[in-house]
């Protein structure tokens, strides 16, 4: 088949249209998981078939693209789908956050601040943060709909009961514009505080769940936690090894067999950057 | 005196089959009602309807709230009848698999119903949750064992301790010595019959255990296909049953 055979980002317009409405209506009710008709897409779930729907439904022609898996603009998933919507929509690419108008992200926040005008896409594995305390559906919709939260705190007691503090440390719940309860997806609860209070608009898709959710720009979001064992945004306690970075989220890269290992920022644009704005740190070739 | 919960003309069909029908009878604070009735009498669909599990098709179950006196549980808002249900009642189920979070451990089962409320202190949260494990006779350092761990008798012991732990007024009891063996029942019994009097709270038990009723119940109804056959003074009901079905159902006890 042609490129040119595909309609403007593979889905049909009609398909786009009730993915929008379902977007608009999110961004309505912030927090709030609207279920949309998913459609099959050319890969496999949990690959961001949520994320890929929504991106699609929101690019214009004039659009400039970024793609990130865990940070990463060079991974099999970030690759894959940036190459899927070059071809699919002729969009313009990028790999640099400032230049780019929509950003698809795979469980991480760029460490630079957005701005207006931009938006984020994020993947959702599972959009239900009450999903492992509550199995049944029919009841977490009650429970949303009634605002009855208290099973989520139920969650953390049990944390701090067998580790001594919330271990929980990515896909960490937080509240709405003190209405909604929210996963923000498998992002490190380092990044739960970029999330609040944001310029960009911020769009979750989750394919396999069929729900869409959205965080519009400028929204209250707190991440939930107990008086006494205050929410805490973590990170490795290193520096990173590459460009020097001293406040970014670091992955752990283990070198050798013999307990070699190495910090490095996990967002390659933000330490690609520094490193050619001339910092390094202490492996930095 | 505000009866606490006034029952009025509950009736439940299931089809053209009777579930229960016109039931009425009022409960005073501190007291505790037996009903008591053969498998299938509708002790159960009774207990469920006022307990807000189950929409009567007629009557009211009106309870005295304490922000707004005398309300109509039927017809509330469902928030506003399951803020109830996570504060003024508690409902004791038989099985306590059905009443607890099998997942989650002794101190975070007995601390949901404080978290939904809104308590937020962690500390405070597991004080409490300690507190109550002993006072239901749960060594205080199985806090954070799951119930899976425990032993039949222990899980019943928990269940009490997770409904009892935001201080209700009324409490709804399902058949809650169902299952457990003699001695472990006997120990339950008397639990329960001490945190009933130091509470004061009332209680509606539904059983077909005629010694649990004799331990626990002030009053006593005899249900029979979906209706009160008798009622009155558990001794009276119990040492001098009336109706040929209360006389059938205290023969039938075997004496030892």
């Amino acid at each position: 088949m042609t490129e040119s055979a595909y309609n403007f980002a593979y889905l049909d317009e009609q398909t786009k249209r009730m993915i929008r409405r379902a977007i608009l209506k999110g961004l309505a009710i912030p927090g709030y998981q609207v279920p949309f008709a998913s459609r099959e897409m050319p890969m496999p779930y949990g690959w961001g078939t949520g994320g890929v729907q929504v991106s699609a439904a929101v690019l214009t022609p004039e659009d400039r693209f970024k793609v990130i898996d865990q940070g990463a603009d060079d991974t099999t998933n970030a690759v894959s789908i940036r190459t899927f919507f070059e071809r699919t929509a002729q969009v313009a690419t990028t790999t640099k956050t400032a230049q780019a108008s929509v950003i698809q992200t795979r469980h991480r926040i760029p460490e630079e601040k957005l701005s207006e005008g931009q938006i984020l896409v994020y993947q959702v594995p599972i959009p239900e943060p009450l999903r492992f305390l509550e199995p049944r559906e029919s009841e977490t919709r009650k429970m949303h709909a009634l605002e009855e939260y208290g099973l989520m705190h139920v969650k953390l007691y049990e944390d701090i009961s067998r580790h001594g503090h919330i271990a929980t440390s990515y896909a960490y719940p937080v509240k709405v514009e003190g209405r909604y309860v929210m996963d923000p997806s498998p992002i490190p609860k380092f990044d739960n505080p970029k999330l609040g209070d944001m310029a960009a608009i911020q769009l979750f898709g989750a394919g396999r769940e069929q729900r869409i959710y959205a965080l519009p720009p400028y929204t209250d979001v707190v991440s939930l936690d107990f008086e006494d064992h205050p929410f805490e945004a973590s990170k490795a306690d290193h520096p990173c090894a590459l460009c020097g970075a001293e406040h970014s989220y670091l992955d752990e890269v283990i070198t050798d067999d013999a307990g070699g290992r190495m910090f490095v920022c996990s967002d390659t644009d933000f330490c690609e950057a520094r490193q050619a704005a001339g910092h390094t740190g202490k492996d930095a070739a | 005196m505000t009866p606490l919960l006034s029952v009025q003309g509950i009736t439940k069909l299931y089809g053209s089959h009777i579930g229960c029908a016109d039931v009425s009878f009022e409960l005073y604070p501190g007291e505790v009602m037996g009903i008591v009735g053969e498998s299938g009498s509708g002790k159960s669909t009774l207990l469920n309807c006022m307990a807000g599990h189950l929409k009567p098709d007629a009557g009211a179950v009106v309870f005295d709230t304490r922000a707004d006196g005398p309300r109509d549980t039927v017809t509330m808002s469902e928030p506003e009848r399951r803020m109830l249900s996570r504060t003024d009642w508690a409902f004791v189920h038989q099985h306590a698999r059905d009443g607890l979070r099998m997942g989650v451990s002794a101190g975070g089962n007995v601390g949901e119903r404080l978290m939904a409320v809104g308590d937020r202190h962690y500390g405070n949260i597991r004080d409490k949750a300690t507190d109550w494990l002993e006072r239901v006779e749960i060594d205080a350092s199985r806090v954070d064992d799951r119930p899976t761990t425990f032993s039949g008798g222990m899980q019943q012991r928990l269940q009490i301790a997770r409904n009892l732990v935001t201080g209700p007024r009324l409490v709804f009891m399902d058949e809650p010595t169902g299952g457990l063996d003699v001695s472990v029942q006997a120990r339950l019994l008397d639990l329960l019959r001490g945190l009933v009097r130091d509470m004061g709270l009332s209680a509606i038990i539904v059983t077909h255990d005629l010694a649990v009723v004799r331990l626990l119940a002030d009053r006593l109804m005899v249900m029979k296909s979906g209706r009160v056959v008798e009622a009155g003074l558990t001794d009276q009901v119990l040492d001098d049953p009336q109706h040929a079905y209360s006389q059938l159902l205290v023969s039938s006890v075997l004496q030892v």
